[in-house]
Order: structure tokens, then C-alpha cells, then sequence
């Protein structure tokens, strides 16, 4: 147990701002922490100098996961031939009020 | 193989040309990259750096006001630093490859933090010109083609302009104080502008970095219109508050609409750059004990982690 600890500039994590309450959490950039706490107050220190949040959500960068850019093209693909989906598919009437 | 490279470089470029952000997970050319890893690390590294000849007035700031002013001017810039050096990190490099180069001397800093600080004019000069010389190089960056790197600027755009404004401010009280303080601002005026002009390279008959990165929009404008843009906002500043500028080849030129400057002392510049500058061995130094001496603290919070996890897996 008393293995030698190699010195690290400590794991990465990426750090979601909400600027203010009920706006969704926006990625802000991401800071090294050795664990949640000290993370948190990296986060803090580093994002939110000028009010910039309300809250901060931090999350360990290997745990992200993301979609593969090279297969972007066919991932998203599908929604593009589901024009129904948008309301400006369909056609109302006439006359018709507040819809 | 080989068609499959040109498709995705075929698709890079079309992202290129047609101004959308290149993301981190992204295919790129190898020399794009690497450009990008030299580039931001170094601006991360100037943005540290930079701190040394600032926090060598802290504890001496005339007063309360200005002491809480320049405290936080210099804790913005050590966030400037990390927000850069978490942009590198997604292109692949971790921070301690980062810190290994720069205290190699592989990794170079901008040369105007090899200067010193001689007095508190110095201070109002570095904030005033300095980084005024950095927002607008930063301005430009705002619109570069990696995404990562345009955030980061965005950001510290909007916290620079704090920063150039104080120095014009300790700049303008100077030049209302006495004959001394007058002295002492003018003083600092011509040792900081011509170091504030090589802040932006060579010029661009002579730099050989530039073809590419212009090419890939990671630059957006030459040093020399960057440049030219710097002189033509700073010298009317510097009339109004009455301090004159340490160049007789000053003149404004009507056909262009901006200021013709004398020669730049290239041979200065590159001195200075290649480690024989003021003050480089002493920002080096100072460095690398800083980060030696915080690593007990990096281990012991690690230790610290481990023991933790280890009781509550208990
Ligand atoms: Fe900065
Ligand atoms: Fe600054």
C-alpha cells in the first residue's frame, strides 16, 4: 500500500454551467481535479469568476460519451426524411385561430 | 486507403472554406494539429507566465484598491491560462507534456514577459499596452477554425477588456500627478511600446508560419494589419492623457488612413525570444520551483482519493 504515487497534474473533468435557473447546462471547458470536491472548486474558480452560474455540473472527462463525427452522416440522417415531424408540415384551414 | 484520406481531408477543407468549427473529434491533418498543439500551448504558457511580472507588484500596490485590482487582473490571467491549456488538451496533448516543454525550453512564451517591472507605471503600461496588444490579436483569434480554441478566446475576450482599462486608468492618474509620476509613466511608456509591437511577430514578408495557418483560418489576420490595428487605437490614448510615443517616424498618413512607425528592433525581438531577454532565466526558475514545490500537495491529494475510495470500499 505504500506505493510510490506518480505526480500528475490530476484526472480531467468537463465542467456544464446553467447560467441561471430553468436554462439548460452548457459546456464550459473542463479542469483537473483529484477528486469531486477539489474538481468542483476548480471548476468554480475557473468558470464562474464573474456570476457567469447559478449552478455547475461536473462530469469525468472518460465518461463521456460521444457520437462518432466520421459516422455524423448516417447517424442523423434519419430525422431528415421525418418531415412530419415539424409542425410546418401540416396544412391547416383557412381562418383557423391560435394553432 | 489513400481515398479514404481524400475524402476526409476533402471533407476538412469544405469545413474550412465554408467557416464551420473543426471539433475535437474531427479528422484533421497532422500539421493542422500540431500547429494548434504549438500554438495554443503557447499562448497557455504567455498567460502564466504573464503573471510573474505582475504579482511582482502586489505587495507593493499604492493602495487597497488598486492592490484588490491587480489580485484579481492576475487571477483572470491564470484562468486565461487554464481555459487555453483544457482547449490543447482535446487536441490530444495532457497538461504534464505541456509543463515538460515548456520547462525544457521546447515550448516558447510571448517575449514581453522577459521584461521587468521596474515601477508601478510599469504596471498601468502592461495592463494598458500589453494587453491591449493581446485583445486585439485575441479579438482576431475569436473567429479561428478550431472550436475549442475560438471558445476559449470568446471567453477571455470579454474578461480582457478589464484588464486593459485598469492599466489606462493607473496610466492617466500617473500623468495627472506630479512631475515625477509624469517621469515615472512616460518612462515605462517607452520602455513597454516597442516590446508591445513585437508582440505581434514578424513582419509578414518574414514569417515563415504564416502560409499555413492562414490557409487553415487558424490565424485570421497578419501580424501586420494586427499590428497596424494596435498603433492606430493606442496612439490617440497616449496623446490624451499627454504621454508622447518613443518612435520620431510616427506620422499619420492620410492616403492610408493609419500610422506609418519606424523600424522595429528585430534583433531585440529575436534575442529575447531565444533566452536572452531581462529576465527569462529568473520566469523559468521561478516556474519551475513553483511546480516543484506544489508537488507534495498534487500527491498527497491523490493519496488522500485513494484512501477514501479505499475505506468506503471497505
Ligand atoms: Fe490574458
Ligand atoms: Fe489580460
Amino acid at each position: 500500500m505504500t506505493e510510490e504515487i506518480k505526480d500528475t497534474q490530476w484526472p480531467l473533468w468537463e465542467v456544464f454551467i446553467q447560467s441561471n435557473p430553468g436554462l439548460p447546462y452548457k459546456h464550459a471547458g473542463s479542469v483537473h481535479g483529484s477528486d469531486k470536491e477539489i474538481a468542483m472548486q476548480n471548476a468554480r474558480d475557473t468558470y464562474t469568476r464573474r456570476n457567469e452560474g447559478t449552478s455547475i455540473w461536473i462530469v469525468p472527462s472518460n465518461s463521456i460519451v460521444a457520437s462518432n463525427p466520421s459516422d455524423s452522416d448516417m447517424f442523423f440522417e434519419p430525422s431528415n426524411d421525418k418531415i412530419y415531424r415539424h409542425p410546418t408540415f401540416y396544412v391547416m384551414p383557412e381562418g383557423a385561430l391560435n394553432i | 486507403m489513400n481515398a479514404d484520406l481524400d475524402k476526409q481531408l476533402n471533407v476538412f477543407e469544405t469545413k474550412i472554406n465554408e467557416d464551420i468549427n473543426i471539433e475535437p473529434r474531427d479528422w484533421m491533418p497532422d500539421d493542422y494539429r500540431k500547429h494548434l498543439i504549438r500554438q495554443i500551448s503557447q499562448h497557455a504558457h504567455s498567460e502564466v507566465i504573464g503573471m510573474q511580472p505582475e504579482g511582482n507588484w502586489i505587495s507593493r500596490a499604492p493602495s487597497l484598491r488598486s492592490k484588490k485590482i491587480l489580485l484579481a487582473k492576475i487571477q483572470d490571467e491564470g484562468g486565461h491560462g487554464l481555459y487555453l491549456y483544457s482547449a490543447a488538451e482535446t487536441l490530444g496533448i495532457s497538461r504534464d507534456e505541456m509543463l515538460h516543454q515548456l520547462h525544457e525550453g521546447k515550448a516558447k512564451y510571448s517575449s514581453i514577459f522577459n521584461y521587468p517591472t521596474l515601477t508601478w507605471a510599469d504596471i498601468g503600461a502592461i495592463g494598458w499596452l500589453v494587453d491591449g496588444a493581446a485583445i486585439v490579436n485575441q479579438v482576431s483569434l475569436q473567429k479561428t477554425s478550431y472550436g475549442p480554441y475560438a471558445r476559449a478566446m470568446v471567453r477571455i475576450c470579454k474578461e480582457e477588456s478589464f484588464h486593459q482599462r485598469q492599466g489606462y486608468e493607473i496610466m492617466t492618474k500617473m500623468m495627472q500627478g506630479t512631475k515625477d509620476q509624469q517621469a515615472m509613466a512616460q518612462d515605462a511608456m517607452n520602455r513597454w511600446w516597442w516590446p508591445s509591437l513585437m508582440m505581434f511577430g514578424p513582419h509578414d514578408s518574414d514569417s515563415p508560419n504564416t502560409g499555413n495557418a492562414m490557409k487553415w483560418k487558424i490565424k485570421r489576420q497578419s501580424n501586420d494589419i494586427l499590428r497596424q490595428k494596435f498603433i492606430d487605437k493606442t496612439v490617440q490614448q497616449a496623446h490624451l492623457i499627454g504621454l508622447s510615443i518613443p518612435d520620431n517616424k510616427l506620422k499619420w498618413n492620410e492616403d492610408k488612413k493609419s500610422y506609418d512607425h519606424g523600424e522595429i528592433n528585430w534583433d531585440e525581438f529575436i534575442r529575447v525570444i531565444n533566452g536572452d531577454g531581462p529576465c527569462n532565466k529568473q520566469r523559468m526558475k521561478h516556474h519551475i520551483k513553483a511546480h516543484q514545490e506544489g508537488e507534495w500537495v498534487r500527491k498527497a491529494a491523490i493519496a488522500y482519493q485513494l484512501k477514501r475510495k479505499e475505506l468506503i470500499n471497505q
